[in-house]
């Protein structure tokens, strides 16, 4: 049996994140976090903090500690490849105003 | 030179790169957000202020929990029920937005218990009638109102979220506050004076909500600064004064202040001082029910004690089982 269940409730519950599918079309967004024991329990969780206004009707959760994440902001040159590159985007190319549907 | 040769030749007291960029952040208006690099001050002073904030709504629930079996009817019974469980669910968003900062939930459930860390004096009040409960309603939540709406733009990102969603909430609990007190006012006249005696006792520990006056408030101008705040106790003050007279008239009670009256030319409502010394004795533990609250949040989590233990234990066990399906 792990130490959690041990220590006289003492211990918090695993920390989790919680994605909400707005409506359908749309994509899971991150709205924030909760305690639960296991992943039933954060999904009902989920479901009576985070939808109780019907804001919802898809929910995701997972343990906080299994994401990974970028380090710190967006300086970090973990971002850098993107900057210098203008001609990704479709405002870079000069098309005269007399052809149509571009 | 290598970033890491930049750090180490930076002589302390020189401002960092790290510090330029933060305050180069506020200064544009954008939001800091978790894994940013943040003054020490910034982070103790928001944890401090969202844990205050949290423990609030947690205790929050008690004075109006009170009334839930005593409800006049299923549609207001319904309504609390709702009310006090927004209440809780604006705890937990806002323990969520401290947890981004570093802190430990169970930790800060321990100083709320242990009393090393405050909630809103206004909570330390009793709640002697059902009129309280509506007057709690159109005042206090009101009042949160005004502290919360500008909070929406705090420049700590999860908690500027986690008060855009609180906000969309609170207008529900003004609403039906003072919807009850509309339908009281029609009633009986011992109901309109349970009104009336309701606002008598909750006006000026409302005023209180919004803190101490400016020039008494250590913590105001560097959250200001940092744009934590965005508005000062005063203005939040008169702002919701201005805001709550032409609801208490068009209600058909009086606010307790002799002293209120518009003045034309500030464009504002003139209104008496609150006793300062009864809110420090409130905040400093002296209030009318500071023990009972606290003993009550003990209670409730030392007697859930055995459920988290419990559902911990069911956890192991399934993951175990689901482990040894796998290994097999």
């Amino acid at each position: 049996m792990s130490g959690e269940a041990r220590d006289g409730g003492k211990r918090d519950w695993p920390l989790y994140e919680v994605f909400v599918r707005g409506k359908r079309g749309l994509n899971h967004v991150h709205v924030g976090s909760l305690h639960a024991a296991d992943d039933r329990m954060a999904l009902t969780h989920a479901r009576d903090l985070y939808t109780r206004r019907n804001e919802g009707v898809s929910i995701w959760v997972v343990r906080s500690e299994h994401i990974a994440a970028s380090t710190r902001d967006e300086k970090d040159p973990f971002f850098a490849p993107s900057a210098d590159k203008v001609y990704r985007h479709p405002t870079f190319y000069d098309i005269p105003d007399d052809v149509p549907h571009i | 030179m290598t970033a890491q040769q930049a750090a180490e030749s930076a002589a302390p007291g020189a401002l960092p790169p790290l510090q330029e960029h933060f305050d180069a952040t506020i200064a544009r208006d954008q939001r800091i957000e978790p894994r940013d690099w943040m003054p020490d001050g910034y982070r103790s002073t928001l944890i401090r202020q969202i844990a205050q904030h949290a423990h609030s709504e947690i205790i929050g629930m008690q004075p109006e929990g009170e009334w839930i079996t005593r409800a006049p009817s299923l549609r207001r019974k319904a309504i609390l029920f709702a009310k006090v469980q927004d209440e809780a669910g604006h705890g937990l968003y806002l323990y969520s937005a401290a947890e981004t900062l570093g802190a430990d939930r169970a930790d800060l459930t321990e100083r709320l218990i242990e009393g090393r860390q405050k909630y809103s004096s206004i909570f330390n009040y009793p709640t002697l009638t059902f009129a309280d409960v509506g007057v709690i309603g159109w005042f206090v939540d009101g009042a949160a109102i005004c502290n919360q709406v500008p909070l929406c733009r705090s420049s700590y990102g999860p908690y500027a979220r986690a008060m855009v969603r609180i906000c969309k909430e609170e207008s529900f609990h003004q609403r039906q506050g003072y919807e009850l007190l509309m339908t009281m006012m029609r009633g009986t006249d011992a109901q309109r004076e349970m009104v009336q005696d309701a606002v008598d006792r909750w006006w000026w520990p409302s005023l209180m909500m919004f803190g101490p006056p400016d020039d008494h408030s250590p913590n105001s101008a560097a959250s200001m600064a940092w744009k934590i705040k965005r508005h000062s106790n005063d203005e939040l003050r008169r702002r919701f004064v201005d805001m709550t007279v032409p609801q208490a008239e068009r209600l058909g009670v009086t606010l307790p202040d002799p002293e209120l009256r518009w003045n034309e030319e500030r464009g504002h409502h003139d209104f008496g001082t609150p006793d300062w010394d009864e809110l420090m004795r409130v905040i400093k533990g002296d209030g009318p029910c500071n023990a009972q609250r606290i003993e009550r949040r003990r209670t409730a989590h030392e007697e859930g004690a055995w459920v988290r233990e419990a559902a911990a234990a069911h956890a192991a066990k399934q993951a175990a089982r689901t482990e040894k399906g796998t290994a097999a």
